[in-house]
C-alpha cells in the first residue's frame, strides 16, 4: 500500500489547500480592514497637510505643510473644546466608577429580587444615545420637566435651567451620561466581584479581618483590573461622544459643552474644511491612541501584581 | 471538508450572481423628486403640485426634511453629486456655493426660451433667491417662497382693559404694537412673569438656537434695524468699522438684554418650532418667526383668528427685516432635468402663483403681490409686503456655512453664555470672517 502524505496530493486532486481556504476566509476581513480603517487613516493624515475641501472638487489641492496643525494648536477655541471634553470625560467616568462599583457591590449581595433590579438598572444603557439626549431635554425643561420639579421639591431653586445655564450645562451632560452608562460599569465590576474566590474571604474571616479591611485588601485590588478596563472603554467612548450631547445642548450655551467631536463634525461637514478637520482628527486620534496605550500598559502591570 | 469547500464556493457564486441580477431598481420615468424643508408651506406645495401631475402626467415625489437637518442633509446630497433631488428649494445662502460648484443648472437660456421674465417677480426676491454673483443677471433659481422675519402678538391680551390700564400706568402710553425695538422691549418686559388667566406668561420668544442658524437670524433682525452692514459698500470684504460698528454692538447688547429680561426660562436654544410651541401654548405675549408660519398661526385653534396679530420687524434707526425664503432650482446631477424644467415653467405661471398664495405659500410673483387687493387677503399680508420691501440677507458666499457657524458661535457665546462684551464678540467675528475670506482667496 502506497503511503500518501496528507496535503499535496489531496491539494492537487481537490483544488484548494487548507492554507488557501484559510486565506479565502480571512481575506475579506483584511481587505475590509485595509479599505475602511487603514486607507482612510493614511488618507486623513495626508489630507491634514493640505487645504483640501470636500465640497469644492474642482479646487486645486495645495500642500500646506503643518499649517493646519499650527492653526489648530494656536487656536484658543480648540483648547476650550478640549477642556470641555476633558471635563465631560473626567467627571462622567469618576461618577460612573463610584456609582458603578457601589451598585455592583449591592447587586452582588444576592438578595431577593436582585435579578429584577439588575435588569431595571441595565435599561438606560440599552437606549440609543440620541434618544436619551432628546428625552432628557424634556426632563430638563424648566417649566414642565420633572428634573426641576424634583429639585424644587427638596430645595426652593426656582425656575432654573440646566442646559441653558453656563455653569450647569457641563454638569447636565455629565449627569445624563452617568445615568446612561453607570450600569455598564456596574456590569463589568460585577463580573470582577463574581470572579473573586470565596476562600479568600473565608481566610480573611479566619484572620478576623474587618469588612472594610476585606474591601481594601481583597475586593478592591481584585476588582481593579476590571474597573480599569471599564474606565478605558468609557474614556474612549466619551472622548468621541457626539449624539447625546448634540441632541441635548447642541454644544451650547455658547460653546460651553462643545466637545471636540462636535466641533470636528462642524469643521468637517458643516464648514467643509476637510484639511483642517483632518488635522484635528489626527490630533484626537493620536491623543486617544497614545493615552490608551499608556493606560493599557499600566493596566497590564496592575494585572500582573 | 470537501463538502464545506463546495458549499463555500456555491454560496459565493450565488452571492455574486445575486449582486449582478438585483442591480439598480428600475427608474420611475415619469416621476420627479422635489426636496425641501418639512414645514407648512411644503405641504401647500405638495397640494399645489397635484395640478402639475394632472396637467403633465408627471408624478411628484417629495423629500421634506426637518429644518434642523435641512442644510446638513441636502448640502451633503449636493456635495456628493447625489441624484436624490431633481428639484431643490434650497436656502438663499446656498446660492453662491451651488452656482460656483455646479450643483444647480443656470436658468437664463431656459427663461429666455420660455419667456419667463424675472421682471415679473419682486426685485428683492430675484436678487436674493436667483442671482449669483449677486445682482447680476445670472439666474440659478426661480423665486419660489418669499419670506422674511416678522412678529406675532397676542391681540386678545393686548386688548384687555385691565392689561391696557396696567401698561399705561407703568409706561404712560397705550399698549400697542411696537414700532421700534425700545417699545418692543417695554412690552416684553411688561408681560414677563405676569399672570394671565391664572397662568404665568412671559414677554417674547426670540431665536437663540446654537446648532444651525437660529441665533444669527434673530440677532440680525435687531442689527439690521440698527443699520448693520456686512462690509464697506465701496470696498467688498472690508468689514472693519461695519461689522463691529458701535451701532452693531448696541444692537447685539440690546438683543442680549431682551433675551435676559423677557424670554421664558430655558429659552436658550430656540428656533422656529420652539418659538411656535411657546406661543401656541400661551406662554408668551410675542414671538419672532418667519412669515411662512403665519397662515398656520392665523388658523390655529388656540391662538388663531382674532387672538393673534402680526407686525413687521420693528425699526430702530432704520427699517429692516431678516430675509428668509428660497428659490427653486434644478439639480445638475438629476437625470430628469427636462422634466424638472417643465415643472419650473409650470410653477412660474401667474395662475399657479395665485393658487400658491391661496394655499399658504408665499408667492414672489408681482401678479400676486401687486394686486391691489393683496393686503386684504390675509391679516399678515400687508406686513409681509412691508417686510419684503426692506429685507436683508446673510452672506451668500460659497463659504457661507463657515461664515454662519462663526457668527453662531460668537453671538451665542455673548448673548446666551455671557462671554465677553458685544464689541469683543464682533471684533472676533471679523477675525473669523477675514480668515474665511483669506482661505477662499477673496482677500
Amino acid at each position: 500500500m502506497a503511503v500518501t502524505r496528507p496535503g499535496k496530493p489531496v491539494q492537487r486532486a481537490r483544488g484548494l489547500s487548507d492554507r488557501a481556504v484559510a486565506w479565502i476566509f480571512i481575506s475579506p476581513t483584511i481587505v475590509l480592514l485595509l479599505a475602511i480603517n487603514i486607507f482612510p487613516l493614511l488618507w486623513t493624515i495626508y489630507l491634514s497637510f493640505t487645504n483640501y475641501r470636500a465640497n469644492q472638487p474642482g479646487r486645486p489641492v495645495r500642500w500646506v505643510g503643518v499649517e493646519n496643525y499650527e492653526r489648530l494648536l494656536g487656536s484658543e477655541d480648540i483648547w476650550e473644546y478640549l477642556q470641555a471634553t476633558a471635563h465631560f470625560v473626567g467627571w462622567s467616568i469618576f461618577f460612573q466608577v463610584v456609582l458603578g462599583l457601589g451598585l455592583a457591590l449591592l447587586i452582588n449581595r444576592q438578595f431577593k429580587g436582585h435579578t429584577a433590579l439588575t435588569t431595571l438598572i441595565l435599561l438606560p444603557m440599552m437606549l440609543s444615545p440620541a434618544v436619551v439626549g432628546v428625552f432628557w431635554t424634556y426632563i430638563y425643561q424648566p417649566q414642565a420637566g420633572i428634573f426641576n420639579y424634583i429639585i424644587n421639591f427638596f430645595i426652593d431653586a426656582g425656575s432654573f435651567t440646566m442646559i441653558g445655564d453656563v455653569n450647569l450645562a457641563p454638569w447636565s451632560i455629565v449627569l445624563v451620561d452617568t445615568w446612561m452608562w453607570t450600569p455598564y460599569v456596574m456590569l463589568i465590576c460585577l463580573a470582577g466581584l463574581r470572579s473573586i474566590p470565596d476562600y479568600i474571604y473565608e481566610a480573611a474571616e479566619v484572620d478576623r479581618a474587618s469588612k472594610l479591611r476585606q474591601f481594601w485588601s481583597i475586593t478592591l485590588p481584585m476588582v481593579l483590573p476590571f474597573l480599569m478596563l471599564a474606565v478605558l472603554f468609557r474614556a474612549i467612548e466619551n472622548f468621541k461622544m457626539f449624539d447625546m450631547v448634540v441632541e441635548l445642548t447642541s454644544g451650547g450655551p455658547g460653546s460651553i459643552t462643545e466637545l471636540a467631536s462636535i466641533n470636528l463634525k462642524r469643521e468637517a461637514f458643516e464648514k467643509w474644511r476637510t484639511g483642517y478637520s483632518s488635522a484635528f482628527a489626527v490630533i484626537l486620534f493620536v491623543t486617544v491612541f497614545g493615552a490608551g496605550n499608556i493606560y493599557v500598559k499600566f493596566l497590564n502591570k496592575v494585572k500582573q501584581r | 471538508m470537501y463538502k464545506l469547500r463546495k458549499c463555500v464556493a456555491a454560496t459565493a457564486l450565488v452571492a455574486a450572481l445575486g449582486a449582478f441580477v438585483s442591480g439598480p431598481a428600475v427608474a420611475q420615468d415619469k416621476e420627479l423628486t422635489l426636496c425641501w424643508a418639512a414645514w407648512d408651506p411644503a405641504n401647500a406645495l405638495a397640494e399645489l403640485s397635484k395640478d402639475f401631475t394632472a396637467e403633465s402626467g408627471i408624478a411628484m415625489k417629495f423629500e421634506f426634511v426637518p429644518w434642523t437637518n435641512f442644510a446638513d442633509r441636502f448640502l451633503n446630497e449636493l456635495n456628493s453629486g447625489g441624484k436624490l433631488c431633481d428639484l431643490l428649494i434650497g436656502d438663499s445662502q446656498w446660492l453662491g456655493g451651488s452656482a460656483t460648484y455646479g450643483h444647480y443648472i443656470k436658468l437664463n437660456d431656459f427663461f429666455d426660451k420660455n419667456k419667463i421674465s424675472m421682471d415679473d417677480f419682486l426685485p428683492a426676491t430675484v436678487y436674493a433667491y436667483s442671482t449669483w454673483p449677486k445682482g447680476t443677471p445670472n439666474y440659478w433659481a426661480l423665486p419660489a417662497m418669499a419670506d422674511a422675519l416678522g412678529w406675532v402678538y397676542r391681540k386678545d391680551w393686548f386688548a384687555r382693559p385691565e392689561i391696557q390700564a396696567a401698561f399705561k400706568e407703568k409706561y404712560g402710553r397705550a399698549l400697542a404694537v411696537p414700532t421700534n425695538w425700545d417699545e418692543l422691549r417695554e412690552v416684553a418686559a411688561f408681560f414677563q412673569g405676569r399672570e394671565i388667566d391664572g397662568k404665568k406668561v412671559y414677554g417674547a420668544a426670540i431665536y437663540t438656537e446654537r446648532g444651525s442658524e437660529g441665533i444669527t437670524m434673530g440677532v440680525t433682525a435687531a442689527m439690521y434695524a440698527w443699520g448693520f452692514q456686512y462690509q464697506n459698500p465701496d470696498k467688498p470684504y472690508d468689514m472693519e468699522g461695519y461689522v463691529n460698528s458701535a451701532d452693531a454692538a448696541s444692537a447685539l447688547e440690546f438683543y442680549k438684554d431682551l433675551y435676559k429680561c423677557c424670554t421664558p426660562p430655558g429659552h436658550s436654544d430656540a428656533y422656529m418650532v420652539a418659538n411656535l410651541d411657546a406661543y401656541k401654548s400661551g406662554q408668551v405675549a410675542m414671538q419672532m418667526n418667519w412669515f411662512a408660519f403665519f397662515p398656520g398661526i392665523a388658523k390655529d385653534e388656540d391662538v388663531g383668528g382674532d387672538k393673534s396679530g402680526f407686525f413687521v420687524n420693528p425699526a430702530q434707526k432704520v427699517a429692516g427685516s431678516t430675509l428668509g425664503g428660497q428659490g427653486i432650482s434644478v439639480v445638475a446631477y438629476s437625470d430628469k432635468k427636462d422634466m424638472a424644467l417643465e415643472y419650473i415653467k409650470w410653477f412660474a405661471g401667474p395662475e399657479v402663483q395665485k393658487k400658491w398664495w391661496a394655499l399658504g405659500g408665499y408667492s414672489a410673483s408681482k401678479v400676486v403681490l401687486e394686486d391691489p387687493n393683496f393686503p386684504n387677503t390675509a391679516p399678515f399680508a400687508a406686513d409681509f409686503l412691508k417686510a419684503m420691501g426692506g429685507v436683508k440677507d446673510f452672506w451668500q458666499e460659497p463659504t457661507y456655512a463657515e461664515l454662519l457657524q462663526a457668527m453662531q458661535k460668537r453671538v451665542h457665546d455673548y448673548v446666551v453664555a455671557d462671554k465677553g462684551t458685544a464689541q469683543e464678540a464682533l471684533d472676533k467675528l471679523i477675525v473669523d470672517w477675514t480668515q474665511v475670506f483669506k482661505d477662499d482667496g477673496k482677500i
